[in-house]
């Protein structure tokens, strides 16, 4: 049994109840929600909260609803819940691809998108997600509600735009006609991070050519999304040369560092070969969704 | 004599002998076949009995002070604060231990380790101090607040450099050492064998690494120890595979006398070996008990099980195979570099520093053999057989079935024909090698095709050629190993001198049921079933009305444990020898209460009768009544019907099996798949083949992860960089195809049943056949070699023509 060092613990009632003891436990609190990553971090004395918040049980960010052409994701919500969704999967398939390879279903279960955002792990595959589909993220604190892009949102590892008063609540996700996604993650193991992982959202016009395209890259040194890729992939029909020169433009955009999991030049040729397959595999979804 | 069978057969049909007549359900065997585990109810239901569930009134807990660097001198200690917090008992460091004179506690292998550094810290994560507290958590708060300083030192890493001239000396405690040396160790004729490959047509050479690997089981080791001030006595309730030896060591290292000390090893989650040998933590708990005068409970965190407790293999080898042009193999020879970690703490028989790695001339008759093992000191923890590994074969096995795929490809051969070709013959058993083994029975040639079968070998190779003419990376690997288990004859194989026999004792009780109490500890495998069975088998009684008794030195017999596979071949020859005594003077009770002559009785399962007259017999619970009725019983025969035994085998057994892997590797990722794995086991007589496919399925899983995935490995410093299983990747199911199992039955000529073992088969063999998949997919590369772990990242890396050594 791994022990984590002394701390105190208290459960949220509601949203304004979280930010209150937020402001009253001060710096030395955090909110805990699924705590997959938190806890073990505690364990081994890496993280040493005195406080720790509980949101659990606030049901009011535990909720998924489409309004008009934004699709609504509460932080609260569970990877299962996001995995089992028809309608994530009709509308971003990138999401129920990259929830079939976060972790094992144990951690699924209880793990939740507001978590793996803010928890903000270079190896974190929704944070790739989001940037993709070019999400926004909503955070609530004492002075109220504001919304920022992905860009804004992520501040390096282990960083984001949420302050130690606050609280991210929810996730929006712009709808697109004739779009569609992909995502696909290289692990030395199911449930290990990512060595690599790549995703890809494109836009198709009535022609069949890509009217709008991004993509992410995850654990190889890469913020947002991979500039240039929109410019060369606008206007052009789909086709295996045109995804060979997004690669090899993602393979050059990362900075990827050797560890265990593999050398740089390995995580630069799969930052090639997953942009892509999933650029060929969002394409092909997306021609299918015109087509259907 | 060898029978075959593809798939085992469905409920309970295999291996069952016609029912007892009396029990009146035809199906239900009364001994060997496929019956369900008589421990799975408590452990299905979590309510298995484990070290961590044991509550002693005033029980207190331990934790330890780990090194946080490699190699450092210790320049002081302070516990000041530590012993200053409210729940804190006692804190004990090197120097307490030094005036206990058990600062220091023997190896299994010859060697001294430190229970707590007095002098130096000599890996990552040694044991610096102990605290004792009120619970674990203040336990663990406290060793934060001991302040040590240490002076650094280089530290020797990588094995290959241990024996540099200026490498720093690691073991400058042990009197007049000046270099990391632990041992060179040689067999077979190395002369002989440099002639043999002198003349030969084709030699081939290739160096490969085993690297070291953690058995990780689900249950961390721990202790209560629970010593009694006044009568002296000590309980130690600890995580171990050994009870006996524990209890006998313990009396001898720290002066407790053996009858006042009783090891309790209750059921155990996992050993592969990683519970064999005796850690400073169990030593500590003792220690601790005897300061406080309370039980004292020490479990180690996961980090602490694979950063401090026994590794495995660690093997830096070199093979190279003599053989004739068209495929004849003449000669093995290797040299190997064994790194050994800090302290040489190797669990294995004492006269064989290298295991049973002698085994290395695999399944083939060979003109020559010869092997030279080096072992080293590197500032790594200390341990290095455990793993389900039978003292090495594990890595003697790849080694050997790694070069029989080399020399194929060299030869341009199917790597199956060619095994075919130079496998020892059955009329050539028993089969003296070249290094001193005599395989006691084996007929590898219909274990072989059976698995081709099985697999379909012709097609999948019609599929490969297809898919390498698309660009596809397909692999098909073989493997055939020989296994070398149940040591062994006391005059050979010794544990710090103590005889590797194993005791049995029986007893049936007077309305006919029975308690079989064994020396061997089961962490798992389902020994109450197993060997309930072997006794159900020579007496007739039901599996079910037999309890089998054992991790209890109180309750049970002298005998060196479950490890290495020996089991089955030393414990199940005692409990069938055992059976068989109280089967034989059940003879004579029965012939009192026949009023006939004991040679005028016949024996079928269950019954002794009166040859002749069928009607006229007496079942084992009619004869365990008469023994403790009233019967007048024949001069020499007393009144009951017990018996123990000791045994001593009078060889090694030899299993064996034929292992074909397939893999699809991606081209663009280097991800490997294993698609297919076809096992065919010959263990000799199966006892219980669903308790066998169990322990196939277990060891066929392990092999997945050391061949793609598990490594411990360690920064330049020293640190190491598999702490967790966030870094310390194990398989899951989903990396594991549904396994496709068949079966041999060659019986040991030697054993009372015939039964070889089946625990460790599985994991000495599928490695090999993995990643020879792998090479064999990789081969439109120009790769004829690579070493494990075969993780995405390292198979790309052959693919570009650079395959590299793990370390």
């Amino acid at each position: 049994m791994q022990i984590p060092a002394p701390f105190d613990y208290v459960r949220a009632s509601d949203v304004d109840n979280a930010l209150a003891l937020l402001e009253r436990h001060g710096p030395e609190s955090r909110l805990v929600a699924g705590g997959h990553s938190l806890l073990p971090m505690m364990k081994l004395r890496l993280a040493r909260p005195e406080w720790l918040i509980d949101i659990n049980g606030l049901a009011e960010l535990d909720f998924m609803v489409r309004e008009g052409n934004v699709f609504r994701i509460g932080a609260l919500t569970r990877h299962t819940t996001l995995l089992e969704s028809p309608e994530v999967a009709r509308l971003f398939p990138i999401v129920t691809d990259a929830e079939q390879v976060i972790a094992d279903p144990v951690v699924r279960n209880r793990g939740t998108i507001g978590g793996s955002l803010c928890q903000a792990d270079p190896a974190e595959d929704l944070s790739t997600v989001c940037d993709v589909l070019r999400a926004e993220a909503v955070i609530r604190g004492p002075a109220g509600e504001r919304v920022v892009a992905m860009d804004e949102f992520h501040r390096g590892p282990y960083e984001t735009a949420v302050g130690q008063n606050e609280l991210m609540s929810e996730l929006r996700f712009p709808i697109r006609p004739r779009s569609s996604s992909a995502y696909e993650k290289v692990e030395r193991r199911v449930g290990d991070w990512a060595v690599a992982a790549a995703g890809a959202a494109v836009s198709l016009a009535a022609d069949g050519t890509i009217e709008e395209s991004s993509v992410g890259l995850t654990a190889v040194g890469l913020d947002g999304t991979v500039a240039g890729i929109g410019d060369l992939l606008g206007g052009r029909r789909p086709d295996e040369d045109l995804f060979a020169e997004a690669g090899r433009i993602a393979a050059a955009a990362c900075e990827p560092v050797a560890d265990q999991r593999g050398g740089i030049d390995y995580k630069r040729h799969l930052a090639d070969e997953l942009t892509r397959r999933v650029l060929r595999r969002a394409c092909a979804r997306a021609s299918e969704e015109q087509e259907g | 004599m060898t029978t075959t069978q593809e798939r085992p057969a469905s409920g309970p049909g295999e291996g069952a002998r016609p029912g007892n007549p009396a029990a009146g359900d035809k199906d239900r065997p009364i001994g060997y076949g496929r019956i369900q585990r008589k421990e799975d109810p408590r452990f299905i239901r979590g309510k298995g009995r484990y070290v961590d569930d044991i509550v002693l009134p005033g029980m207190l807990h331990g934790a330890i002070l780990r090194a946080p660097v490699a190699h450092a001198r210790l320049v002081s200690i302070d516990t000041s604060e530590a012993l200053a917090h409210p729940k804190v008992k006692a804190v004990i460091t090197g120097k307490d231990l030094e005036g206990l004179n058990l600062a220091w506690a023997p190896t299994l292998s010859a060697d001294v380790q430190a229970v707590l550094v007095t002098d130096k810290v000599r890996f990552q994560g040694q044991e610096v101090a102990f605290v004792v507290a009120e619970d674990r958590y203040a336990a663990r708060d406290a060793l934060e607040l001991i302040d040590v300083e240490y002076d650094i030192l280089p530290p020797v890493i990588d094995a290959r450099k241990a024996l540099d001239a200026d490498a720093p000396v690691i073991r400058d405690d042990l009197a007049g050492r000046t270099d990391n040396r632990i041992f060179d160790w040689e067999i077979g004729d190395a002369d002989e064998t440099e002639a043999v490959f002198a003349a030969a047509d084709v030699v081939v050479a290739q160096d490969m690494v085993y690297p070291r690997v953690h058995p990780a089981p689900m249950e961390t080791c721990g202790a209560v120890a629970d010593f009694d001030p006044i009568d002296g006595g000590l309980t130690l309730y600890e995580t171990t595979q050994a009870p006996h030896a524990h209890r006998t060591l313990y009396a001898m290292v720290a002066g407790i006398p053996e009858h006042k000390i009783r090891v309790v090893s209750p059921d155990i989650g996992g050993g592969f070996g990683n519970k064999v040998g005796i850690y400073p933590g169990y030593v500590l708990a003792v220690v601790g008990s005897i300061v406080t005068g309370k039980p004292v409970k020490w479990v180690e965190d996961r980090s602490e099980n694979l950063m401090s407790t026994s590794f495995a293999r660690d093997y830096l080898m070199r093979g190279e195979i003599a053989a004739t042009k068209d495929g004849k193999i003449l000669a093995v020879r290797t040299n190997v570099l064994a790194d050994h970690g800090a302290f040489n703490a190797t669990a294995q028989p004492t006269k064989n520093p290298a295991g049973f790695f002698s085994i290395f001339t695999g399944s083939y008759d060979l003109q020559a053999a010869y092997c030279k093992v080096t072992g080293v000191y590197t500032n790594k923890a200390p341990g290095g057989v455990a793993y389900a590994c039978s003292f090495r074969v594990t890595e003697a096995v790849y080694l050997v079935e790694r070069m029989v795929d080399v020399l194929a490809r060299k030869l341009e051969m199917d790597p199956a024909e060619l095994r075919l070709k130079n496998f020892i013959r059955p009329e050539q058993f028993p089969y003296a090698n070249k290094t001193g083994w005599e395989y006691d029975s084996g007929n590898y040639e219909p274990a072989m095709r059976l698995s081709m079968k099985m697999a379909g070998y012709e097609e999948l190779r019609r599929e490969q050629a297809e898919k390498r003419e698309r660009g596809e990376l397909m692999g098909i690997g073989v493997s055939f190993f020989t296994e070398t288990v149940g040591a062994g004859p006391r005059k050979h194989f010794d544990i710090v001198g103590l005889g590797m026999a194993d005791g049995a004792e029986l007893r049936v009780h007077p309305t006919g049921k029975a308690v079989v109490r064994l020396s061997v500890q089961s962490q798992g495998q389902g020994h109450e079933t197993t060997f309930a069975q072997i006794v159900a088998e020579e007496l007739g009684i039901p599996p079910e009305d037999i309890d089998v008794v054992h991790g209890d030195t109180d309750q049970t017999p002298f005998g060196l444990g479950t490890y290495g596979s020996r089991s089955t071949p030393v414990s199940g020859g005692a409990v069938a020898l055992v059976a068989r005594k109280v089967r034989d003077k059940a003879k004579f009770i029965a012939a009192a209460m026949l009023e006939t002559r004991p040679e005028d009785l016949e024996w079928e399962k269950g019954r002794w009768f009166v040859k002749g007259d069928p009607g006229a017999g007496k079942t084992m619970a009619e004869i365990a009544l008469g023994a403790h009725g009233t019967v007048a019983l024949p001069d020499g025969i007393d009144g009951n019907l017990d018996a123990e035994v000791t045994y001593d085998p009078p060889n090694l057994t030899f299993p064996f099996g034929a292992y074909i892997c397939v893999v699809d590797v991606d081209p663009g990722t280097g991800r490997v798949k294993v698609r297919r794995f076809i096992a065919v086991d010959d263990c000799g007589t199966r006892i219980n083949p669903m308790i066998i496919e169990g322990q196939v399925h277990g060891g066929l899983t392990d092999g997945v992860g050391m061949a793609l995935m598990e490594i411990i490995e360690f920064d330049e410093d020293g640190n190491c960089l598999g702490g967790s299983f966030m870094d310390y990747l194990i398989p899951t199911a989903m990396e594991v195809p549904d396994w496709e199992t068949g079966f041999t039955v060659t019986p040991s000529p030697h054993h009372p049943i015939g039964a070889k073992g089946i625990g460790e088969s599985a994991t000495v063999g599928s490695p090999p056949a993995i990643v020879n998949a792998v090479v064999d997919a990789l081969a439109p590369f120009g790769i004829t070699h690579m070493d494990m772990p075969c993780t995405p990242a390292r198979v790309w890396e052959a693919m570009q023509g650079r395959p590299r050594p793990p370390v």
